[in-house]
């Protein structure tokens, strides 16, 4: 299905709060997920009959099991405070994209449901039934939300909006709507271990190609193991790291860490995903099964370590859920915490001047830094507060000549969305995607412009391939969004053959 | 006894009861429902005293609003502080002796002056509500309402300035629904109306977005630590999924 055409975005110097349009984008919404793959992960193949009655059932049960979902559902003054912290309200101008209007989405069948003031007067509050219209409301702006948690860190209460989406998709999902991107990567990483649905013959032969293209590039015989029993370190990365470009060149950066620190390593064929789209659908079920892999395949190597590559919600599940969802990890080295960012490593090793760099490698480059949501807002790094900023930064520095941050306000807490976060990663929504990726842009453009910047350096899979597209569209150039680790393993100085 | 008085009497006991019963039960829920999940925003902090130390500036400096924005955040900080130094003031009314620092000039001439300051903080929030196009779309009646009850409340209490009433009365009324011992409450228009409106509030507190006192104690965003790598965090519910199996 072609996707229609829309009005491009000008690049502004500073990101204009605009007026509000109203139903601008209630025309995008992601395909629906097939029977099939609803089956799979255990909901309704399609809208069941009685939906309204299990849809508010299933709200009920969420309320009691989310202390987060039920207190922000009552807690919101309607100050207005966050209204123009999205970067799809700002990109679309559509007021239901404001945090608080696609709050109150849900607020008004709460309410109406929920509490006296919204059975007795639900004129005076905002009350709604549950009706279809609300239902594709539902459906489309619970899918312009990247659960980035931009208007958490602004909002007077801390409501998270991420919280509020999630629960929205898993009522969803659970009368059978499920949306499609999501529930068939899910489908497939329960099945075969990836998202990309990548068996472990094509995997082990991507790594050797890999392993011969490092040595043909620097002569060293850089490894790429896979399902090595008895490493020390489990490596756990997206899947796009084993192919999509700027992906790719991060993985290599891993794997020269590890080979110049002496480490031993590998990839596991069964758990061969970091990513988790349990998250972005609101299950925790879901969740915990592909977070069960990871343990599985740590039991089963025998490994002592546990490291996560570039990915952003990724690493907040690993950071903020994992030992929650499939712990204790009694079992691995005490040492470190489980599970640890390969920034950490990287970051440990640089201290402990294990690692050197000639960092004139990366002359050629400007660099600037995108903290990607998840990162920056849902997790942390190292055992300081808002290691998650600096340990990116630090590596930057250590590898490169040339760094320049983006505008303090679209930075750190205060990052804006790639565009493509929260399963929108998908061509079915490719207007919402550039729209949304247009604060981004501004401020990137503006160190452009001001400090000649070459490259935006991310730690995430998902941001990476967004800005591929993004870059494209707003007049960069694709190859300048790199991986992290690619300026580490450009400028690493390998000294071990 | 006058119907006035038995009438106010048996409101303000019957109001009191839904404050503090509707109040004390939605803390029991909130308390009662897991956070299954630790999903504190940044800066987290990774001990308890450090989430302390964060919920305090954010009751009492509106810190994550003050960098949102500015407007909503003077005006909005300026009432509740203001709301502070109102009550102080009323303390008066509830206290036989009357608590010694009750009674200092200070208290009792910023109670008065924050009247004013309430009232300006409430015009400002309204007028945010009625011009910035954003904040307009989000508005319910119930919100606008909201405003304009408090700024009534305000408006009469200071009226009585003028419109002069036996305050010492209204305090035995109050002394005495508290002990007991009812005593006549004088039926001044203005005093009633200011009352009335009080009565009002303080029923719908517990089933309205007022509800965001206590949210704001209970938002897992901010008080929760930063230690999900160090420590598990299972929930009732989510252990059971581990005993499936
Ligand atoms: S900032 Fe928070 S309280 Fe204010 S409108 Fe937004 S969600 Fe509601
Ligand atoms: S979580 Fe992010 S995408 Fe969702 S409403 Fe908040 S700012 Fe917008």
């Amino acid at each position: 299905m072609a996707v229609k055409e829309f009005e491009k975005p000008i690049l502004k110097e500073y990101t204009p709060i605009p007026e509000l349009v109203e139903e601008a984008t209630s025309h995008l919404a992601p395909f629906k997920s097939k029977e099939e793959f609803q089956k799979s992960l255990g909901y309704p193949g399609e809208l069941v009959e009685n939906w309204q009655e299990v849809a508010l059932g299933k709200m009920g049960d969420l309320l009691k099991k989310y202390r987060s979902l039920r207190v922000y559902m009552d807690s919101c003054i309607q100050c207005g405070a966050c209204t123009d912290k999205c970067h799809y309200y700002l990109g679309t101008k559509d007021p239901k994209n404001m945090p608080v209007g696609r709050q109150n989405l849900m607020r008004g069948v709460y309410r109406k449901h929920f509490t006296l003031p919204g059975k007795f007067f639900p004129k005076l509050v905002g009350a709604v039934d549950l009706t279809k219209e609300v239902l594709d409301d539902w459906y489309s702006y619970y899918h312009q939300c990247s659960q980035c948690r931009r208007c958490a860190v602004f909002c007077p209460i801390g409501i998270d909006t991420a919280e509020i989406s999630m629960a929205a998709r898993e009522i969803m999902d659970s009368v059978g709507v499920g949306q499609k991107y999501c529930n068939e990567i899910i489908g497939k990483a329960n099945k075969i271990g990836n998202n990309l649905g990548l068996p472990k013959p094509a995997l082990a032969d991507t790594l050797e190609g890999l392993e011969e293209d490092v040595e043909e590039e620097t002569g060293i015989d850089v490894k790429f193991p896979l399902d090595v029993k008895g490493a020390d370190v489990l490596l756990i990365t997206p899947s796009a790291d084993f192919f999509a470009e700027p992906h790719v060149d991060g993985l290599i950066g891993y794997a020269k860490v590890f080979h110049e620190a002496g480490m031993s390593w590998t990839l596991s064929s069964y758990a061969s995903e970091a990513a988790n789209f349990g998250m972005f659908i609101g299950s925790y079920d879901n969740m915990r099964k592909l977070a069960l892999r990871i343990r599985q395949a740590a039991l089963d190597l025998g490994v002592k370590r546990i490291v996560f590559g570039e990915c952003g919600h990724a690493w907040r599940v690993a950071y903020s859920f994992l030992n929650t969802l499939a712990g204790p990890f009694d079992f691995l080295d005490p040492r470190y915490p489980v599970p640890q960012h390969i920034c950490e490593v990287t970051h440990d090793l640089i201290n402990k001047n294990i690692l050197k760099f000639d960092k004139s490698a990366n002359d050629g480059k400007v660099i600037t830094f995108h903290d990607s949501c998840n990162v920056a807002r849902a997790s942390g790094m190292g055992d300081v507060m808002g290691g998650q900023f600096s340990l990116p930064r630090d590596i930057i520095k250590a590898t490169t000549n040339n760094f320049y941050d983006m505008d303090d306000d679209t930075i750190m807490e205060k990052t804006f969305c790639c565009g493509g976060g929260g399963g929108l990663l998908t061509d079915d929504l490719i207007e919402l995607r550039m729209k949304g990726a247009q604060p981004r842009m501004e401020a990137l453009k503006r160190v452009v412009e001001d400090h000649g910047v070459t490259h935006m350096a991310a730690i995430c899979a998902i941001c990476k391939s967004q800005f591929s597209k993004a870059f494209q569209y707003y007049g960069f150039e694709l190859d300048q969004i790199i991986s992290l680790h690619q300026l580490v393993g450009d400028a690493l100085i390998m000294t071990k053959k | 006894m006058s119907f006035v008085t038995i009438f106010y009497g048996i409101s303000f006991y019957v109001a009191t009861l839904i404050l503090f019963i509707g109040l004390g039960y939605r803390i029991y829920e909130y308390s009662i429902i897991p956070s299954p999940l630790k999903i504190p925003t940044p800066p987290a902090p990774k001990t308890k005293s450090g989430v302390a130390i964060r919920l305090f500036r954010e009751v009492v400096f509106f810190e994550s609003l003050f960098s949102a924005t500015k407007w909503t955040w003077l005006f909005g900080w300026l009432f509740h502080f203001a709301l502070l130094l109102a009550a102080l003031r009323h303390l008066r009314y509830f206290t036989d002796p009357v608590w010694f620092w009750v009674s200092w000039e200070i208290v009792q001439a910023a109670g008065h002056y924050a009247a004013y300051i309430m009232i300006f903080g409430l015009i400002g929030l309204l007028a945010r509500r009625i011009f910035v196009d954003r904040v307009r779309y989000i508005s319910n009646p119930s919100d606008y309402l909201m405003l304009i009850l408090i700024i009534s409340i305000a408006l009469t209490g200071l009226l009585m300035k003028w419109f002069h009433t036996d305050v010492y009365a209204v305090k035995m009324f109050f002394i005495g629904l508290m002990y007991f011992q009812w005593s006549e409450l004088p039926s001044d228009f203005i005093l009633l109306l200011h009352l009335s409106l009080v009565l009002l509030l303080m029923i719908i507190f517990p089933y309205s977005k007022l509800l965001h006192a206590p949210g704001l104690f209970f938002s897992p965003t901010r008080n929760q630590t930063d230690n999900a790598r160090d420590q598990r965090h299972i929930s009732d519910w989510a252990k059971k999924l581990e005993s499936k199996k």
